[in-house]
């Protein structure tokens, strides 16, 4: 990708459901999963969020800015309806393309992901994993949510569908863990590579002393879990402290500049477990 | 064509040594469009601007975190760099899990480790004990400035080091209970093991498209070559019954033969 290739801010849809989840407590996607005939209504929360300290971009006196397009030959200001898309092929051919024609190849609207094939869990490589999502059951659906639930993770099987959401198709796995629904995007398999591809050397045999070594290395570093402490984002951390202590200073700028806060964000696990215990209602 | 390593480094195993270079796994396939301006066809330019529309010059421009609506605790550049982990060329194994240890939701984005020009034996023989071992290795390092954490496992016989979500990115669900109700019903139960098997196969990632970017690409390639390609429709479908009647029809639909099988 060339670096002065401009993101486009037309349609700026969120990449990623964690932000709008906890500013609002409303599900990212809501729709039913279903196999053969079975319907399950569900709602679908993130099950990630970015640890990313985000800065904005201030003026010299704290003043946010924003983004601007502008004609480079005039310097006058472009307006959202002044600008257009364009595509450059293989040959380097630029082909504009309007927003209306985008939007009618976008994938219509569905609310349903419709489980095709169910697969052992441990034929998908990880390597596939995008992101992470809970699923929660809705509209009275707790039994056959739970249904689904215990076949799949008494089988170890995965579902496996496509499906739209907010005007992107996605490749999806459904799996099950401890009595929860879990929904993973997946890469779709043109976009990862395999070690041909890359043109990794030709395997060649170790000495079975040299694979010994390592065998014994891996044994002496042998845990039964994952320690979250060595996983912590410390950069993340060390801003914080930072901008804490700063602020503990007054060292603030901007103040004179009040502005529409952001809406209170809401503890997504609360949000989960209210989600999640809506189920037990249910005595169908 | 071979893809160009981005980074090179050692790999460390407790006292060992493995001399690798890292490739990126993921190929980016969307089409990615440059903003023209309608009138004349050529590039915009871009520019920060205030709220009143006022250009501020790229040296004026400073960078805040925004701790309550409208103020801002200023971070110069200079913090920032202050801040960054130390540089290093060493991915430090931790640590050795089992598999199933690692929950989907950790997994980010995938990077092959291939050996080092000259150092390609300890390469393959780390591989072959990893394969083995049935475990999964915990690493940290630090690449351009930034700290990563990462799930060391194989891929067909080479080293596939997958960034992972660092511990405040994960939401930790051994808090999360799961819906509980009566006890299910055995016979839909057994309806839905049924169904569930009836539907088991093999995971064919070349079988799932994405339909949406293919219509996409295809669309600005045959308008590059003066044609206009009609646009296919996809059809919703709704359901309602009970969820005893959904299964004994489905499994009934899965009886008549596989054409039949419910779209």
């Amino acid at each position: 990708m060339r670096e002065e290739e401009i993101k486009t801010r037309k349609r700026q849809k969120p990449q990623d459901g964690t932000v709008a989840a906890q500013i609002t407590g409303r599900p990212f996607w809501s729709g039913t999963i279903s196999f053969g005939l079975v319907s399950i209504p569900v709602n679908l929360f993130p099950a990630t969020r970015s640890s990313r300290v985000a800065l904005r971009t201030l003026g010299p006196d704290g003043e946010p800015l924003k983004r601007d397009y502008y004609d480079p030959e005039t310097g006058g200001d472009l307006e959202d309806s002044e600008t257009v898309r364009g595509y450059r092929t293989n040959e380097g051919k630029v082909v504009t393309v309007t927003e209306e024609e985008l939007e009618r190849l976008a994938p219509e609207k569905s609310r349903d992901i419709n489980l095709r094939v169910f697969v052992a869990s441990s034929e998908i490589s990880p390597m596939y994993f995008e992101k992470a999502y809970i699923l929660t059951p809705a509209d009275k659906s707790g039994k056959a949510y739970r249904l689904l639930a215990e076949i799949m993770e008494y089988s170890q099987r995965v579902g496996i569908a496509t499906f739209v959401m907010r005007g992107k198709e996605y490749l999806v796995a459904i799996l099950a863990r401890d009595g929860i629904l879990r929904a993973e995007t997946m890469r779709f398999k043109d976009e990862v590579r395999n070690p041909f591809d890359i043109g990794l050397p030709k395997r060649k045999r170790p000495s079975s002393a040299a694979i010994e070594n390592f065998h014994t290395a891996i044994e002496r570093l042998a845990k039964n879990t994952l320690d979250l402490d060595e996983m912590r984002d410390k950069y993340a951390e060390r801003m914080l402290k930072f901008i804490q202590k700063k602020r503990a200073q007054q060292k603030t700028v901007g103040a004179e500049h009040p502005r529409k806060g952001p809406a209170e964000v809401v503890d997504l696990m609360q949000v989960l477990k209210r989600n999640l215990s809506q189920g037990q209602a249910n005595r169908e | 064509m071979a893809t160009r390593a981005i980074w090179k480094g050692s790999l460390k195993v407790g006292s060992l040594d493995v001399g690798i270079k890292l490739y990126g796994a993921v190929k980016d396939r969307n089409a990615h469009f440059h903003i023209l301006e309608d009138r004349t066809g050529s590039r915009v330019r871009q520019r920060m601007v205030r709220e009143s529309g006022e250009e501020v010059a790229h040296k004026k421009i400073q960078k805040g975190y925004e701790i309550e609506p409208g103020t801002f605790v200023v971070v110069e550049e200079k913090d920032l760099e202050r801040m960054k982990p130390p540089e290093s060329r060493d991915i430090e194994t931790l640590r050795f899990v089992p598999s199933q240890e690692i929950g989907n939701e950790w997994y980010d984005r995938p990077y092959y480790l291939g050996p080092d020009d000259d150092d390609d034996t300890n390469y393959f023989a780390f591989v072959e004990a990893l394969q083995k071992s049935n475990a999964v290795g915990i690493v940290r390092w630090v690449m351009r400035g930034k700290a990563y954490v990462g799930a060391l496992t194989t891929q067909d016989d080479y080293l596939l080091l997958i960034k992972m979500r660092y511990s405040q990115e994960v939401q930790p669900s051994q808090d999360l209970a799961p819906p509980s109700g009566p006890a299910l019903d055995q016979k839909e139960l057994r309806m839905a093991k049924e169904l569930v098997s009836a539907l088991e196969g093999k995971f064919e990632p070349a079988e799932f498209h994405d339909d949406y970017r293919e219509r996409v690409l295809h669309f600005v390639e045959a308008k590059a070559k003066g044609k206009h390609p009609r646009l296919p429709i996809i059809k919703e479908r709704t359901t309602g019954a009970s969820l005893d009647d959904q299964l004994t029809k489905s499994l009934a639909a899965l009886k008549r033969g596989p054409e039949k099988r419910v779209a």
